[in-house]
């Protein structure tokens, strides 16, 4: 049973922690693929920017989550996501509008995002260093240790703060989206953008406005999923490369302009990185003396090392193109 | 690469396609303007350090070379050029270190061979799993097979392999090289980056473009990421110097004539691949290949196989970048897996590229030594305009400045190629010397 309960704590609870986090991020670039048809380099430091705003507001305002009970940079997420998104809709008018005025091909605003990431790269780290952060600046981060009722079972099931409001602020932004692109003029105006650009906007939707809230709902859930693996882990201003990767993959295994299949190629990808690093001779163990005597089990029996991590997303990637490139739910654009 | 919409002369004449040569002032301004530099750097900061320099951006022209095939004739975005460098330097460094007699005097080598072996052959029955089908097993059941044994077989031999691998480590350090001359390094570099390009091209070259980007940036990070981890093979982080050059080293000659020894080798090399270049672009296939990067339907239509032009193109790209990488590394003498970083490796090629002229093997080689030039000043002047700010700072405002300030000074640098980037693309996206495109009338 105390592997069951290592099991759960490696892998059901991490799993889902990376999984919540890529399909936010995931979300976000599928849905600017689906309305501007380009892939979003620039994403994965649109997330550390909502970061490092949080962390500044946070260091600004240390005691501000105490009054209410929650940490301080939850507080301060709204105000890094209205920030995160202000960013996003002003990068967009600087940098990718002139672009597409000229009619460029997509793999052009794929550079052109590749140049924001770098410029937001520097910014970052001009400014918050290159080493890693708490966001907990004033407060402490609880953990919880749950000890399950069966005989023999010493070891708890923990699971931190943080990881709770990650599970519980995911669940509010899926809802909330799903909610907005189904019962909401705007939503239903993205959907048929997505769907055929021509003819929506000869149907009188203002493409303009879509786009500007696309930025906005792009930016403030990458300020979200930044500021949630921020605060479950360090903040860190270079992750962005090993992010972009796992996050291009769930959109892609979701199949790309579909925001509910982003969400589940979010799990997908989190689950497989989670389940290849994990040491399957711990749950072997139990059953050692029912193996044959010739039958030597290693110590260790990961599928990769954590060193390698970034190996998964890509494997899934290069399957996924493969064998399905329209992705598990078939996307739109291909 | 916008289509320009060009006037049809109403007067055309077939007499009138031949193009008339005109005078280039363009180029013969761009060049001199950079033989300036040159000479400025020459007299600022002497010749060992500039010859050092010119050498470095040489190595950069064939990696931008190799950018300005993909990107320039065929129009693919290769966002992870670090990982085929990185992959030439680790091939040059394999083949050129001195043979280690702690690893290959004992039985560990065998061991090793054993373990690729039953890699071998594990590939093999996985292989043939899948194709039981044509004995009558029925699909589904066949996947399943070939699905559970691979699992099994791959966690078998991956478990044997971190046996040996640790004990290399332990026993003899690392693998050691094969104390062959460094050019039999750098062709096997641009072999094996040529390789990794065919695999990543052949998976995403007839998908969207946006793929290919994604693709190449994440095979970039896990070639990275192996050969940081790899201690066995590449000592890691602890990294392998000195590597032997093919030139007579500074020892013998001195910093200033062996860097300028070494300088005449990659001159040569630029200069053949620039001539086979130049005739590949003029000939039939360069056509073709122009063709479809600017009309895929119409170049299909006539019955042109758009992706194995592709996928020839890519692949002939990155052979450039791991002969590139292999000849960067050889000179630099060191082989460190972290110190490939996408800025270095990746993004200073793509700005190479983009300014000097995509699609122009002479504005690409502009572009590469100038924006090297650009790079290398770039950092004691971005610690000069730091320390002038702290300077200011502390003086007039009594701010108190962050211990990391030589780290952080670098990062400015990042931004400035972003925003090179995003600028070029906007206000010169055919860059310097733009790509002369014959028109007729």
């Amino acid at each position: 049973m105390n592997e069951l309960v290592f099991f759960i704590n490696n892998v059901v609870i991490a799993g889902s922690v990376t999984g919540s986090i890529y399909a936010i991020g995931a979300i976000g670039v599928t849905l600017i693929f689906s309305i501007m048809r380009f892939a979003h380099f620039a994403h994965a430091d649109m997330m550390t920017f909502g970061a490092f705003m949080v962390l500044l507001l946070t260091t600004a305002f240390p005691a501000a989550g105490a009054s209410i009970g929650v940490p301080t940079a939850l507080v301060m997420l709204p105000l890094a996501m209205l920030l995160t998104a202000a960013l996003a809709v002003g990068v967009d008018k600087a940098f990718y509008k002139p672009l597409r005025a000229h009619g460029v091909k997509p793999i052009v605003m794929v550079i052109g995002s590749l140049g924001v990431t770098l410029m937001l790269q520097g910014l970052i780290r001009l400014f918050a260093g290159t080493s890693g952060q708490s966001l907990y600046v004033d407060d402490r981060k609880e953990i919880f240790r749950i000890a399950l009722p069966f005989e023999g079972v010493r070891a708890p099931i923990v699971i931190t703060e943080p990881q709770i409001y990650l599970f519980v602020i995911t669940l509010v932004a899926v809802v909330a989206l799903h909610l907005f692109l189904n019962r909401s003029r705007l939503g239903k105006a993205m959907r048929a953008m997505s769907d055929n650009p021509e003819l929506a906007q000869a149907s009188g939707i203002n493409t303009n406005t879509i786009v500007a809230v696309t930025w906005v709902i792009a930016g403030g859930l990458a300020a979200i999923a930044g500021t949630l693996l921020s605060l479950d882990v360090t903040f860190k201003p270079d992750l962005s490369f090993f992010l972009l990767l796992p996050i291009f993959a769930a959109a892609i295994v979701g199949g790309v302009g579909h925001p509910y299949g982003a969400i589940a190629g979010g799990f997908v990808v989190g689950f497989a990185e989670t389940l290849a690093v994990f040491n399957w001779s711990v749950l072997l163990r139990p059953f050692r003396d029912s193996f044959p005597a010739w039958l030597e089990l290693p110590s260790n029996l990961a599928f990769v090392g954590t060193e390698y991590k970034i190996v998964v997303p890509f494997f899934i990637l290069v399957a996924i193109l493969v064998w399905r490139p329209t992705g598990l739910f078939k996307g739109k654009v291909i | 690469m916008n289509q320009s919409t060009k006037t049809r002369n109403p007067d055309y004449t077939p007499q009138d396609a031949t193009p008339e040569r005109r005078f280039p002032l363009r180029e013969l301004v761009l060049f001199g303007a950079l033989l300036a530099a040159i000479l400025a750097v020459y007299a600022v900061m002497g010749a060992a350090y500039s010859t050092r320099m010119l050498v470095e951006a040489a190595c950069y022209a064939i990696l931008a070379l190799g950018l300005t095939i993909q990107w320039g004739y065929a129009g693919q975005f290769n966002a992870g050029v670090m990982g085929f460098v990185a992959l030439g330097g680790f091939c040059a460094m394999l083949f050129s270190v001195p043979v280690n007699d702690a690893f290959w005097g004992t039985e560990l080598p065998s061991e090793l061979g054993r373990v690729l072996l039953y890699g071998v052959a594990a590939t093999l029955v996985v292989v043939a799993a899948t194709k039981l089908d044509r004995l009558g097993v029925p699909k589904k059941l066949r996947t399943l097979i070939a699905i559970v044994l691979a699992v099994v077989l791959y966690l078998v031999v991956i478990s044997l392999l971190r046996d040996v691998t640790s004990q290399i480590q332990s026993q003899a350090g690392f693998v050691g090289g094969f104390g062959l001359p460094a050019w039999v390094g750098w062709i096997v570099g641009g072999a094996l980056a040529g390789g990794v390009g065919y695999f990543i091209g052949h998976i995403c070259l007839g998908l969207r473009s946006d793929y290919l980007a994604i693709a190449t940036l994440g095979i970039a990070e896990i070639i990275k990421a192996f050969l940081k981890n790899s201690d066995w093979l590449t000592r890691g982080t602890a990294t392998v110097s000195p590597l032997p050059w093919p030139t007579p080293g500074p020892s013998e000659l001195g910093f200033t004539l062996a860097r300028a020894v070494y300088l005449s080798v990659t001159a040569v090399v630029i200069a053949v691949i620039f001539f086979l270049l130049h005739r590949a672009y003029h000939a039939p296939w360069g056509r073709m290949v122009r063709a479809i990067r600017d009309n895929e339907v119409s170049s299909a239509a006539m019955g042109k196989d758009i992706n194995k032009r592709r996928l020839e193109i890519f692949v002939l790209g990155c052979i450039l970048m791991g002969l590139g990488g292999g000849m960067l590394g050889t000179f630099n003498s060191l082989f460190d897996p972290q110190g490939y970083l996408p800025l270095n490796h990746t993004f200073l090629v793509l700005v190479m590229v983009i300014l000097g002229g995509p699609g122009n093997n002479l504005g690409t080689i502009f572009g590469a030594v100038a924006v090297y030039i650009i790079w290398i000043m770039s950092e004691p002047l971005a610690l000069a305009v730091m320390h002038m700010a702290v300077f200011i700072g502390e003086g007039w405002f009594g701010w108190e400045p962050p211990r990391n300030l030589e780290s952080r000074a670098l990062q400015a640098r990042v931004f400035v190629i972003g925003l090179l980037i995003t600028l070029v693309l906007r206000f010169a996206p055919k860059g310097l010397l733009p790509e002369k495109i014959k028109t007729h009338g």
